[in-house]
């Protein structure tokens, strides 16, 4: 018998503001510890909360586009425990009435998972274990968070895998938040129930909390999702708790008791006033949300003929499609643009971060200007990767690679003597694609490039090669 | 009648320099407070530096505020850079604070002389000033009696003649009731007119900075100086500009006096008398008086002690031992540490509040008792409003009875809490209310009442305060401290 899999996902955002959310200390990573504190966010005695606006307008960003509502009144409250990375001993957070209610996000499939709240709140210090002795750095105190929440809607672990990236990537394209999960800028709680059949109730829910990667909250609802139906199963019950992830073997365990403490004795903070948004302030937000990815994905197919898959590269991370849609508009050819930007360009950046920022040394003009030059047929295809491979070296324009010689096409006789020796010194390939392997004649092809110095247009040479072989 | 001005005259006249005054009263206030236990630290080296420097100022014939050099004290609770800051609680007993309340930066720059910092109940929970960490405040009066409490510390520092004034903090009283029990003024001013920033946080939607001084003129003047809106703390009020000063000398005659009946209710015979009294003073001086009633205040005992000990329950979560303050040293793991720290730094009463507090939130019980109390705030404010539509100021004993014994606070903590009746519903509204002195019981303890206004009309309290000063003589030196 097989179970249904039901999981809802609360995801935790830091939002890049300058200042911390509560206090005016640096909103920056530091790696010296307890170094971005102050009276205020130490939550020393006496001191008092001030809301930081940036953080609201930044929350009421992500809020509009997951289609949400915006509250233009809601309050902040105090979630009350004790911990030591916690120096207030209660979270700021937002408990019955959140800045935005009601939203959706649509997945490729065109399904929907529906956004039940997002609220702001601050984000807590973090202990370092160390020499048997446990060190606390207050820096991330402070540091403002949104927490988006979604229903149960999700039904699968590709389903849940593809909204935390689609989340990840609307996030970055509004610019409010890095949406790292290695890095702990994003981190997902994960819930998991499940039941026979769709029209039953709900099955009990177990919490896995704090996953920092996609994979191992795949990894996490699978085990889950097989623990709870194998206990059911055996007629056993789920019991509602809250787990945690072991990375060494993949499978879950429930966190000690007391951490597991969920009376959070939640009151309204009194120090702050209630939080209230004019419809002139929601508007100009609105005015600031950019183009976002599906957007990008249906136009880039309307203006320029891109399949969704094309574009699902060049819109990963924004610098890579602002860099795309400024080549674009000096470039007829998109296909072509979009082939070098995520094959040749991509090859060339190591990190995913240096993806991420795209901050290639070739501007898109001295890009096209290369791209013109095999457009019109004056290089090859071969010359024109391997310049660019220099250009990306040395940040130089083509034009310190490439000279009047090397556009100079060659003519039919050279490259047909060239094509007939390349054969005569491949005699094994040439005895494969004899056989039937096709992809021997790119030996011999390579070999045409070697004699030509890349100068031989590839279509041109193979449509030789085959009349010779017959 | 202000004696801040009197010796504001002295310093500029070069009569008396500051040192030599500051040095005067931190003599006489280290000679005295073995009897009055009215100062837990003292500041001398802070006192003497800025006193030279007022008297550097008067030497070069600079304009100085009429606070420069002017002997003071501040409520242990009122966070004082580089100075111990203890609550007087022994989880804070050696915590010396890294900044400045702004009610405190204020008066630094106008050069206030800080002769130390007052005794008052621990994180001011109390009405007696004994549950104090270190020792009991004393009443100037009678030192068998106690002076009141919370500000215990401030109201026996002033009435005692060991500071010209005093700030104490004001959560359901503790400004208004030692003030009485002590015979001197004391100002709780509206919710939001002075600054809570750098006020160690009992209950936050209740607490106020207050002012106490020999003087409705004497309040005025330091109030004027510490109040208005804080960038630091979102709930004072910004465009609140205070300038009580101005309106000390208003005409009485045609205002109107609410008297309230549930305030007026179970008092002891000498206050019933006095403020009877009082109430005649104020009609020769042509105050037409209205009897009304607002029936929600039957309410506010309870409504206070369940969101007062709901907050603090809350505030007080982060004595943990973990970054500053007392710190049981021996414990198994991080939940022990700080369940000992607390058991070991915190008093009883303050255990008490804590527990009332975690109740009342708890799940299952929020609704009945947290959120109930909340509506019903509402409904306060409400009443008060109705009333204020028909009267100037309200008028009340501030306590009543005047100042018990050390020693006969009841074994049942309610019978306590009773005699903050009066007050109370004031800050419940968040209202502001001057308790000024009205008469003497049959032992000569003070007795006094106290002036209600509505939001942001300190001006309005504080004159009639003065005006029922000018024309009566309630306020009596003690024999302690300095005489000028």
């Amino acid at each position: 018998m097989s179970y249904l899999l039901q999981v809802g996902l609360e995801t935790h955002l830091e939002l890049k503001t300058k200042s911390k959310i509560f206090c005016s200390c640096e909103n920056s990573f530091s790696s010296l510890p307890n170094t971005h504190c102050c009276p205020v966010c130490l939550g020393h005695p006496g001191t008092l909360p001030t809301l930081n606006r940036e953080a609201v307008r930044l929350a009421v960003m992500a809020g509009l586009a997951l289609n949400c509502k915006i509250q233009k009144n809601s309050k902040m409250d105090r979630k009350n425990y004790f911990y030591p990375d916690l120096p207030k001993a209660y979270q700021i957070s937002q408990f019955d009435v959140p800045l935005c209610r009601d939203g959706f996000l649509t997945l490729s499939s065109g399904k929907i998972i529906r956004i039940e709240r997002i609220h702001i709140e601050e984000d807590a210090g973090k202990l370092i274990h160390k020499d048997g002795k446990v060190y606390i750095d207050y820096n991330r105190v402070g540091v403002p968070l949104i927490e988006i929440v979604t229903h149960p809607d999700i039904e699968s672990v590709d389903e849940a895998r593809e909204y935390v990236q689609k989340l990840q990537r609307r996030m970055r394209y509004l610019g409010i938040s890095d949406c790292k999960m290695q890095e702990g800028s994003m981190r997902c709680d994960v819930n998991v129930s499940v039941r026979k059949e769709p029209s039953e109730p709900l099955g009990t829910r177990t919490e896995i909390k704090n996953m920092n990667s996609v994979s191992y909250m795949t990894r996490a609802i699978e085990y889950e999702y097989k623990r709870q139906s194998e206990l059911l199963e055996k007629g056993g019950r789920v019991k509602r708790e809250t787990l945690r992830f072991i990375e060494r073997d993949g499978s879950t365990q429930p966190m000690r008791s007391k951490e597991n403490a969920d009376d959070y004795r939640f009151l309204p903070e009194p120090d702050l006033l209630s939080l209230t948004l004019t419809d002139d302030e929601i508007e100009s937000i609105k005015a600031k949300i950019p183009e976002l990815p599906d957007e990008k994905i249906k136009r880039y197919k309307e203006c320029f003929g891109l399949s969704p898959e094309d574009s699902e590269n060049l819109i990963k991370y924004p610098a890579v499609a602002n860099y795309f849609e400024k080549a674009a508009e000096l470039f007829g050819r998109p296909k072509m643009l979009s082939n070098f930007i995520c094959g040749q360009i991509f090859a060339f950046l190591k990190t995913e971060e240096e993806k991420e920022n795209f901050s290639v040394t070739v501007t898109p003009e001295n890009l096209c200007e290369l791209l013109n030059l095999l457009e019109q047929k004056k290089i090859s295809n071969a010359l024109a990767k391997e310049t660019l491979g220099k250009m990306l070296q040395s940040g130089k324009s083509c034009g310190a690679f490439l000279s009047e010689k090397d556009f100079s096409v060659l003519d039919e006789n050279t490259l047909k003597l060239f094509c007939r020796e390349a054969l005569e010194e491949n005699q094994k390939a040439l005895a494969d694609y004899k056989d039937g392997k096709e992809k021997a004649l790119k030996a011999i092809l390579g070999a045409v490039m070697k004699k030509s110095k890349g100068k031989a247009q590839a279509e041109k040479a193979l449509k030789i090669i085959k009349e010779i072989i017959g | 009648m202000s004696k801040l001005l009197d010796i504001h005259e002295k310093l500029i006249n070069k009569d008396i320099s500051a040192v030599q005054l500051a040095k005067l009263y931190l003599s006489k206030a280290k000679r005295d407070n073995g009897a009055l236990g009215a100062y837990v630290s003292f500041t001398e080296e802070e006192a003497l530096k800025t006193a030279k420097a007022v008297d550097g100022k008067i030497a070069r014939g600079e304009m100085i505020s009429p606070l420069a050099g002017i002997p003071m004290a501040l409520k242990d609770n009122i966070s004082t850079k580089d100075i111990k800051t203890t609550c007087c609680s022994r989880i804070l007993c050696d915590y010396t604070p890294v900044y400045n309340a702004t009610v405190w930066e204020r008066l630094i720059n106008k050069d206030a002389v800080l002769i130390g910092k007052t005794n008052m109940d621990e994180f001011a929970m109390g009405s007696s000033c004994e549950s104090s960490c270190f020792f009991p405040a004393k009443n100037p009066h009678n030192t068998e009696h106690v002076p009141g409490g919370s500000s215990g510390g401030s109201a026996a520092a002033v009435a005692g003649n060991l500071a010209l004034y005093a700030l104490g903090s004001d959560t359901g009283g503790s400004v208004r009731q030692p003030s009485a029990h002590c015979g001197i003024v004391g100002l709780k001013p509206t919710y939001g007119a002075v600054s809570r920033y750098g006020l160690i946080a009992y209950a936050s939607s209740l607490d106020q900075v207050g002012v106490m001084a020999g003087s409705a003129e004497d309040v005025a003047l330091v109030f004027d100086s510490i109040a208005g809106g804080d960038s630091m703390d979102s709930t004072s009020n910004p465009q609140y500009q205070a300038n009580t000063l101005r309106d000390l000398e208003s005409e009485i005659k045609g205002k109107k006096i609410g008297i309230v009946k549930e305030l007026s209710e179970g008092l002891n015979e000498d206050v019933e008398k006095a403020f009877s009294e009082a109430v005649k003073v104020y009609e020769t001086l042509g105050a037409r008086i209205e009897y009304i009633s607002l029936p929600t205040l039957q309410y506010t005992l309870p409504i206070y002690y369940i969101l007062a000990c709901a907050e603090a329950s809350s505030n007080l979560g982060r004595y943990d031992g973990v970054r500053y303050g007392f710190r049981k040293n021996i414990y198994e793991d991080i939940n022990d540490m700080v369940s000992q720290t607390r058991s070991e730094g915190f008093g009883d009463e303050v255990k008490r509040r804590i527990l009332m507090g975690t109740y009342v939130l708890s799940k299952g019980y929020r609704d009945a008792y947290y959120k109930k109390a909340q509506e019903l705030r509402l409904a306060v404010v409400a009443d008060f409003k109705r009333a204020f539509s028909k009267c100037d100021v309200i008028l009340s004993p501030t306590t009543p009875a005047t100042a018990g014994k050390l020693g006969t606070q009841s074994e049942n903590p309610v019978d306590n809490y009773r005699e903050d009746i009066c007050t109370v519903p004031v800050n419940i509204a968040g209202l502001p209310s001057v308790s000024v002195p009205c008469g003497f019981d049959r032992e000569n303890l003070p007795i006094g009442m106290q002036i209600i206004g509505r939001s942001f009309e300190e001006n309005k309290i504080l004159n009639f305060a003065h005006k029922f000063g000018q024309v009566t003589e309630y306020i009596k030196e003690t024999d302690w401290g300095v005489r000028l």
